[in-house]
């Protein structure tokens, strides 16, 4: 019996060999695999209790974490007015995912960038806990705070985005009504439910990113394109005459369109193209767009970056003119409306382009990001994306900007110049009966611009059907803009 | 079919047959002592780092466990010393090591449950470690006891037919009660009464290896002197295939009735192994697999536990959420533990259902890495390679046969248990001998113990002790000797 116990002695080393082979195919050779695994909840539980990278905004912290004594160790706290920063934060939570910059620049927060690694390894080797990196915004702290509470302070549902023309860097982005990103990313899984909720039954949706997320027919801002299209094609100059009569029916239709108020453009039977835009006439710029053509029309949206976007580094909802099929709704989309649809932060971005000598810059939210020894892994540098409209059409729409601000409500002498453009924009089934959404897009010091914006309110913000781009708009931007140049 | 002498290790010089004292024979009980002291440093040790780890504080009760759980091994000890002085001095310390190491890494999964449930606020589970270590304490008595009670192990096979029955009676009593009584988790393998549930497989197992080495025994010739020689191979005459058949049905019945996959796999092969150490005969093997395979294929084709267990195993992520989730859990542990392990409390075991009993052996792989679990696995080797040379050693067949059987079968089980759990074959609900949380288990296997180390003391002893023929071992008739206790029953 002897020999067949040695064989099955040998048999027994064999089986276990066997799987020590195949544990080691598990261990080693698959476990990368089986690590990154998004279904592996442990790379998940290991995120949540290795310290996540701060986001801030000129030294003010906007998020960050600290050490809580549960099972996640690490806690994602927003301290700094949450509501106000939300937009760009997002929030961080374990039940539910990220969004904002939180999910943006996840793996630079969450330390599995490329660019930590050898700090990770050096973490491994000295047994440290590893550490995220940090996000520094190009948020002003200032200007952030101001346009939050000028939006806030009347209730408002509605966005701000300011922009550096001459960079592209993004200086404000708020959106109301927000939300407090710290309810999400609390550890007691009933609160956070229950606050989840909450914010996604709210119709207000206060988690919607209006700034980038939301797209809303420009109205009148839109002449600011329509404009450049006809300067830059040579189709006007501002001197042409057009129509000034109080309505005006489209080709091919009977729908008329009038004048805000059914008024005249100015006092006489036409109406000069800077005369037009000063007084926002409608009629005008229907005739004016027809002139253009859908072609022209679509090429200068584009090159002012109207279309799909590449994130900034949050994904930016794509704006569009819509397809323009016939002149009816070529003269229809002139003014704003139709298919025509814009972010917020593409409205703010065709500000910045003129302010910028029509040179367009791609808008962007993070200004460095650094190891968690606040060395800098990375600096965005400004991207040019193309000239948009040359330096004198540029100069062109300024001037005629400029005379737009004159015109408009609450207009004052200030130690600087804004170059504007309000907007009236009508939506909704019943458009008449539908307090419309007001617009403000403005760049200043106009001769030196500094600050680009563009605001929006909705649904005529405390005016209701009364509201105007000029009205409801035009003070938040001024006030956001005094905030940013101050002293300038 | 003649013992040969039996090797070095086991061999005792005999004392020169004058009447001058014989040096004492050396036992290797002191190494035996020290290796237990060992076990429970390193349980100790690893208790530490559990606490430490898990941020528990850490206080000397840590010491007063280690001390406690030398206590207890020591009184094993000391029953081996009194009992079986010539046993094998590596069955025990293995046995407390991988012992101990479960009852840290139960400990260690309760610590675990409990803050999940802390943080669901769910009421915190009742700790496991408490109720094995009762277990453990208990198997102790158990061990200590058959120690004392089985003076010679060869007194089993006189009872073989009797055991044998009740442990077919004892391995299909689940099949027969309704599932409320019997089924756990999908497998109808226990027997539940209030406040007590046992998993007769368990017991079964060693009643059958015991059965079948006294059959094998007694009808040995009957297996062997017949056959045909075929493709250069001895098979067996059709008419004595008729034994393994039976079992095969039994197995098969275990499979269809109980969903236990594991179960019939374990006996089916220890049953297939003795047969072919006591023929000596590679026939049977091929038999027993083709009937294996055709087992396997009919049961894949009839049942849907089958087929689901067959295509978890081949994409345990196809099927993610519901069959795939163990396994997968598994494999998301073992690899994150990747070479060197977490560290001891500092994984996420918990992640895996049913940690603590079927895949304990994750548990190893995630906190200890591939290190440990390789430690663990050649622990297991040494353990069954030290039975399989008790058996090479003991001079009767019986005790031949049941060391063998008692050692291939852990060496099964552990195959089963730790190639399920990594995937290599499809996932059983075994335990993992000696490790896995449960009651049933940990008895079992100290009672397979306690018969291993009995042959093994049987193995070693020197032949004097045991007045038998004064003549040297090589030439002692063994085989007659044998013959004469087991020819009683024929």
């Amino acid at each position: 019996m002897n020999t067949p116990l040695r064989r099955v002695a040998v048999a027994v080393m064999v089986m276990v060999v066997a799987l020590l082979a195949n544990a080691t195919y598990v261990q080693v050779i698959k476990a990368d695999d089986y690590r990154s695994d998004p279904r592996n909840s442990r790379v998940l539980l290991d995120e949540y209790s290795r310290q996540r990278g701060q986001i801030s905004a000129g030294g003010t912290v906007l998020a960050s974490s600290i050490e809580t004594d549960d099972r996640y160790k690490y806690l994602r706290t927003y301290p700094t007015d949450p509501q106000a920063y939300a937009p760009a934060t997002g929030f961080y939570s374990i039940q539910y995912g990220s969004a904002g910059l939180e999910r943006s620049e996840d793996q630079v927060l969450n330390g599995s960038d490329s660019q930590l690694f050898g700090r990770r390894l050096v973490d491994l080797v000295s047994g440290r806990d590893p550490r995220g990196g940090n996000v520094l915004t190009t948020l002003n702290p200032v200007m952030q705070q101001v346009a939050y509470e000028q939006l806030t302070a009347k209730g408002y549902t509605g966005s701000v985005v300011a922009i550096e023309p001459s960079t592209g860097k993004i200086l404000t982005m708020v959106s109301t009504p927000s939300y407090d990103p710290n309810l999400l990313a609390g550890h007691d899984g009933a609160a956070t439910t229950r606050a989840w909720e909450t914010l996604t039954r709210d119709p207000d949706q206060p988690m919607l990113n209006r700034a980038v997320s939301q797209t809303y027919p420009p109205g009148s801002t839109f002449k600011v394109v329509v404009t450049a299209a006809a300067l830059a094609n040579g189709v006007a100059t501002p001197d042409d005459q057009f129509t000034a009569a109080p309505n005006i029916t489209l080709p091919g239709t009977s729908t008329t369109l009038e004048n805000y108020n059914g008024s005249n453009c100015g006092s006489g039977p036409t109406a000069s193209l800077t005369e037009a835009f000063r007084l926002s006439c409608n009629t005008a710029f229907v005739e004016l767009g027809i002139k253009v053509g859908a072609a022209n029309l679509k090429d200068e949206a584009a090159a002012f970056g109207i279309g799909p976007h590449r994130g900034i580094p949050i994904p930016v909802a794509e704006s569009t003119v819509g397809t323009i099929g016939d002149n009816a709704a070529l003269g229809q989309s002139s003014i704003g409306q139709r298919d025509v649809a814009l972010t917020p932060l593409d409205n703010a971005v065709i500000a910045a382009t003129i302010a910028n000598g029509g040179v367009r810059m791609e808008p962007y939210l993070v200004d460095q990001t650094q190891g968690p020894d606040l060395s800098v892994l990375s600096k965005t540098k400004p991207v040019s994306v193309g000239q948009a409209v040359s330096a004198q059409v540029a100069s062109q729409l300024t001037t005629l900007m400029v005379a737009s601000e004159e015109n408009t409500v609450g207009s004052r002498q200030s130690r600087y110049t804004i170059a504007s453009k309000t907007g009236t924009a009508e939506h909704g089934s019943n458009p008449r009966n539908t307090p419309p959404h007001a617009w403000y897009i403005a760049f200043a010091p106009a001769q030196n611009p500094k600050i680009a914006i563009a605001v929006i309110v909705e649904n005529g913000g405390d005016r209701a059907l009364a509201a105007t781009g000029g009205s409801v708009a035009a003070p938040i931007a001024r006030a956001v803009l005094d905030a940013g140049l101050q002293g300038g | 079919m003649s013992a040969p002498a039996p090797p070095s290790a086991g061999a005792f010089p005999s004392p020169p047959g004058g009447f001058a004292p014989a040096p004492p024979p050396s036992t290797r009980r002191n190494a035996e002592l020290l290796l237990l002291a060992f076990a429970a440093l390193i349980t100790t040790v690893s208790l530490f780092l559990v606490e430490a780890s898990q941020e528990q504080s850490v206080t000397w009760d840590i010491a007063k466990y280690g001390l406690a759980f030398l206590a207890l091994f020591g009184i094993a000890h000391l029953a081996v010393r009194r009992f079986a002085p010539f046993a094998d001095p590596l069955l025990l310390p293995i046995v407390a090591l991988l012992n101990g190491l479960g009852l840290v890494l139960i400990h260690r999964l309760d610590l675990g449950a409990a803050q999940n449930a802390k943080f669901n606020s769910d009421p915190i589970p009742s700790p496991d470690a408490n109720q094995q270590i009762l277990w453990t304490a208990l198997g102790m008595v158990v061990f200590v006891t058959l120690l004392i009670v089985l003076r010679d192990y060869r007194t089993l096979a006189r009872y073989s037919y009797t055991l044998g029955l009740v442990g077919l009676v004892a391995l299909m009593i689940p099949a027969l009660l309704p599932s409320a009584y019997s089924e756990t988790n999908g497998s109808k393998i226990w027997i539940r009464l209030p406040g007590f549930s046992v998993q007769p497989g368990e017991f079964a197992k060693i009643l059958l290896i015991i059965f079948f080495a006294s059959v094998l025994v007694a009808k040995r010739d009957l297996f062997t002197t017949a056959g045909r020689h075929m493709l250069g191979m001895e098979f067996p005459r059709a008419r004595d295939l008729g034994p393994i058949l039976v079992v095969w049905v039994v197995c098969i019945a275990v499979l269809v009735f109980e969903k236990d996959l594991g179960t019939s796999l374990l006996i089916f092969s220890t049953v297939l192994v003795m047969l072919y150490i006591a023929t000596e005969r590679v026939g049977w093997l091929i038999i027993g697999g083709s009937l294996l395979v055709v087992g396997f294929v009919f049961a894949y084709q009839a049942f849907s536990h089958v087929r689901v267990r067959t295509n978890t195993w081949l994409d345990p992520f196809a099927d993610y959420h519901n069959t795939g989730y163990q396994i997968s859990q598994s494999l998301f542990g073992l690899a994150t533990g990747g070479l060197a392990g977490t560290g001891l409390g500092s994984g996420r075991p918990n992640q895996v259902p049913f940690a603590n009993t079927d895949f304990i052996v994750t548990t190893i792989g995630e906190e200890l890495g591939l290190i440990g679990l390789t430690a663990v696995l050649i622990l297991f080797l040494v353990f069954v390679v030290r039975g399989l040379r008790t058996a090479l050693a003991v001079r009767d067949s019986f005790g031949k046969l049941l060391a063998a059987g008692l050692s291939f079968t852990i060496a099964v089980q552990l195959f089963v248990v730790v190639g399920g759990v990594t995937k290599l074959i499809p996932l059983t609900g075994l335990t993992t001998p000696f490790m896995s949380y449960g009651g049933s288990s940990l008895l079992a296997n100290y009672a397979l113990l306690a018969l291993l180390i009995k042959v093994s003391d049987a193995a070693r002893a020197p032949a004097p002790a045991r007045k038998k023929d004064p003549a040297p071992i090589a030439d002692a008739p063994t085989e007659l000797l044998r013959r004469s206790e087991s020819r009683p029953q024929e």
